[in-house]
C-alpha cells in the first residue's frame, strides 16, 4: 500500500472515530427510542434488542404530545412568515436603495440581537401578563419574530445584493412598480436564499428555550418545554422520552444539515463566507 | 448603467425621488416606507423592554407583596452588589462561559483541519460531527443527564465499571462540570461548522508553495492555517460569548442551579429573583448587570462585522 493510501486510511479512521463519539448521544437517544422501558434502564446498556414502537405509540396516543408539536410548528413557522414579511420590503431597501445610513441601520439591527433575553425578562413578561399574552401562541410568535428579525434581514439583504441591479433595470424599463419587481423578479430569483433565511429562522425559533420556558405552561407551550417536563424525577420515561426526542430533532436535524452553509452566513452576519 | 429616459420614480407608487450626482438614488420616502416597519418593531423590542428593566431597578417592587413598593435608589443594586449568591452566579458564569469557549473553540479548529482533509465517507462523517448544534437545548441536556451521565443505569457509568474505575454522580459532585461538558458539546460543532467554512476559503497555492519550500504540518498550520482562521475564529469567540452569558436551558433541565449555588449562573440567579422569588426590582437590577455585560463584547463584534460590511 503506498504511503498516500495509509494516510487516507488512517484519516479516515481518526475523523470517524470523532464523528462517531460526538454523535454517539444523538445515535443512543434515537436507539433508546425503540426499546421497551425495561431494557432503556437495563444495565449493562442493550445494544442489541428486539426494536418496539412501544415508546412511539405511547408519546403519540398521549393527546397532549400533539398539542406541543402543533405548538411548536405554528409558532416557528408563523414567526418565520411575520419575520419574512416585515424583512423583504427593508432589505430590498437597504439593497438596492442604499443611502449612507443604510450601513448603520445594519449595524443597529445587529445590536438589537445583543440584548440577552434575561436582561428584559422582567418587563417582557410582565407586559404580555397584562396584555393577556402569557401562554399564547400569538404571544410567542411575536417574541420569536422579533428575535429573528435582525438576522433575517441581515441575511437577506446579502441574497439581494448578489442581484445584478440590471435585471431590475430592465423589469423596471419594461414598466414593472415595486411591487411587480419584487413580486416577479426578486422573489423568484432570490427563492433558495430566501428558503434558506426561513429555514433557519424556523430551526432558531423550534430550538429557542429561554422565551419558551418562561412564558408559557401549558397551553401554548411547545415541544421544547414539553420535553424538559420530562427532568422531574416522576416523569422518568427513558424510552418514551428518546422517542419524543427523537420525533422533535428529526425535521429541524434535517432542515439543519440542508441549510448548513447559508446558516453560516446568517448566524456570523456574513462575517464568515 | 442603462437608464429609461424618464425618472424612474414616478413608476413607483408616485412617491418622487431625489437623485444624487453619485447616480445612485435616495430612497427619501420610500426607504422609510420600506423600512420603517421592521425598524419600529426593533426599535421598541428593544427600547421599551429595556426602559422598563431600567425603571425597575430603581424600584420597590414584589410581585406577590404590594405593600413594597415606591422608589429605591440603589438599593436594588446595593442589595444584589452585596449579596454573596450574585458574585457565587457571576464566578460560574465566567467558568461556564471560559471552559465552553476553550474546548469549542480549540477543539473546533482542530477538528476543522481534520475534517478538512481528504479521507472516506467525509460527507457523511461531517454530518454527524456538526448534528448537536441542531439538537434542541432541552433535548441535548436530559439525554446527557438521563442516558449518559445517570450513576446508575448510564452508559458513563457502565464503562467506568467494565473499566474498573469509581462511578461518578456527575450531577451532584460535578454539577458546573457537567453543564460545561454538555454545552461545550452542543456548542463545539458550532465553531467547527463557522471555522470549516473559514477553511475552505484558505489558497491551496499558498500551502502547496510554503510545502515546496520544506515547511512541515505543524509549520503550516501554524503560519498559515491559523493565520487565515483568526478573523472566522474572533467572530465565534464572540457570538458564543453572547449566547453563552446567558445559558439558561441546559441548567433548568438538569440541575436548576444546585446542589445549592454550585451550577447557578447570571441567567438563573435572575431567573430565581425573578419568577420564583417575584422580586421584580432585584431581578431588574441583574438583568441591567447582564445588559452591560452582554454589550461590552457586542461592541468588540460589531466592529468586526462592520469592517466586513460594504454598502
Amino acid at each position: 500500500m503506498n504511503p498516500t493510501m495509509t494516510k487516507k486510511l488512517l484519516l479516515t479512521l481518526l475523523a470517524w472515530g470523532i464523528a462517531l463519539i460526538v454523535f454517539f448521544p444523538i445515535f443512543w437517544m434515537v436507539l433508546t427510542g425503540f426499546k421497551t422501558e425495561g431494557e432503556a434502564v437495563a444495565t449493562p446498556p442493550s445494544l442489541f434488542f428486539e426494536p418496539t414502537l412501544a415508546g412511539y405509540h405511547e408519546v403519540m396516543a398521549r393527546a397532549d404530545y400533539l398539542k406541543f408539536a402543533l405548538n411548536s410548528i405554528v409558532i416557528s413557522f408563523g414567526s418565520t412568515l411575520l419575520a419574512l414579511i416585515v424583512a423583504i420590503p427593508s432589505a430590498y431597501s437597504m439593497a438596492f436603495l442604499p443611502t449612507k445610513r443604510t450601513r448603520g441601520t445594519l449595524l443597529w439591527m445587529l445590536s438589537t440581537k445583543m440584548l440577552p433575553p434575561v436582561g428584559v425578562l422582567m418587563p417582557v413578561y410582565l407586559l404580555f401578563r397584562d396584555m393577556g399574552l402569557l401562554d399564547s401562541q400569538l404571544g410567542l410568535t411575536i417574541v420569536y419574530m422579533l428575535m429573528n428579525l435582525p438576522i433575517v434581514v441581515w441575511m437577506l439583504y446579502t441574497f439581494f445584493k448578489d442581484i445584478p441591479k440590471d435585471i431590475l433595470e430592465a423589469g423596471r424599463m419594461d414598466g414593472a412598480g415595486t411591487l411587480q419587481e419584487v413580486l416577479y423578479l426578486l422573489l423568484p430569483l432570490t427563492l433558495p436564499g430566501i428558503a434558506s433565511t426561513g429555514l433557519l429562522s424556523v430551526i432558531l425559533s423550534w430550538n429557542e428555550a429561554f422565551w419558551s420556558l418562561n412564558l408559557t405552561t401549558s397551553d401554548a407551550a411547545p415541544l421544547t418545554a414539553f420535553i424538559a417536563s420530562f427532568s422531574s424525577p416522576e416523569g422518568l420515561f427513558w424510552a418514551k422520552l428518546s422517542a419524543a426526542s427523537t420525533l422533535a430533532i428529526a425535521p429541524i436535524l434535517i432542515f439543519g444539515w440542508l441549510t448548513q452553509k447559508q446558516m453560516v452566513r446568517g448566524l456570523t452576519f456574513g462575517a464568515v463566507k | 448603467m442603462i437608464r429609461p429616459p424618464f425618472p424612474t420614480c414616478f413608476l413607483q407608487w408616485g412617491i418622487p425621488m431625489r437623485e444624487r450626482t453619485s447616480g445612485r438614488t435616495v430612497g427619501g420616502f420610500r426607504n422609510v416606507f420600506l423600512q420603517g416597519p421592521a425598524v419600529t418593531l426593533l426599535l421598541l423590542w428593544m427600547l421599551v423592554p429595556l426602559g422598563m428593566t431600567l425603571w425597575f431597578s430603581f424600584q420597590r417592587y414584589n410581585l406577590i407583596n404590594p405593600m413594597i413598593s415606591g422608589f429605591a435608589g440603589w438599593d436594588n443594586y446595593t442589595y444584589l452588589l452585596t449579596d454573596p449568591a450574585l458574585w457565587t452566579a457571576m464566578g460560574n458564569t465566567l467558568l461556564l462561559v471560559g471552559w465552553v469557549l476553550a474546548i469549542s473553540v480549540i477543539g473546533g479548529t482542530l477538528l476543522a483541519v481534520l475534517f478538512q482533509q481528504e479521507f472516506f465517507g467525509r460527507g457523511i462523517a461531517r454530518l454527524l460531527v456538526i448534528a448537536p448544534f441542531f439538537v434542541m437545548p432541552t433535548v441535548g441536556a436530559l439525554v446527557w443527564k438521563n442516558m449518559l451521565m445517570h450513576p446508575v443505569n448510564g452508559v458513563f457509568a457502565w464503562l467506568s465499571g467494565l473499566l474498573g474505575l469509581p462511578v461518578i454522580d456527575w450531577f451532584s459532585s460535578m454539577p458546573l462540570a457537567s453543564i460545561i461538558i454538555i454545552v461545550a458539546w452542543q456548542w463545539m460543532p458550532f465553531a467547527l461548522l463557522i471555522l470549516l467554512t473559514a477553511i475552505q476559503s484558505l489558497d491551496d497555492d499558498q500551502v502547496e508553495a510554503a510545502r515546496m519550500d520544506g515547511a512541515g504540518p505543524l509549520a503550516i498550520f501554524w503560519f498559515i492555517t491559523l493565520p487565515h482562521l483568526k478573523r472566522a475564529i474572533s467572530v465565534v469567540i464572540m457570538i458564543e460569548m453572547i449566547f453563552l452569558l446567558t445559558i439558561f436551558a441546559e441548567i433548568f433541565v438538569t440541575t436548576s442551579g444546585g446542589p445549592g449555588l454550585a451550577s447557578t449562573n447570571l441567567a438563573y440567579f435572575i431567573y430565581i429573583r425573578a419568577l420564583l422569588d417575584f422580586d421584580v426590582g432585584g431581578a431588574s437590577a441583574g438583568g441591567v448587570i447582564a445588559i452591560i455585560l452582554a454589550n461590552i463584547v457586542a461592541i468588540f463584534l460589531i466592529r468586526t462585522v462592520a469592517k466586513n460590511l460594504e454598502t
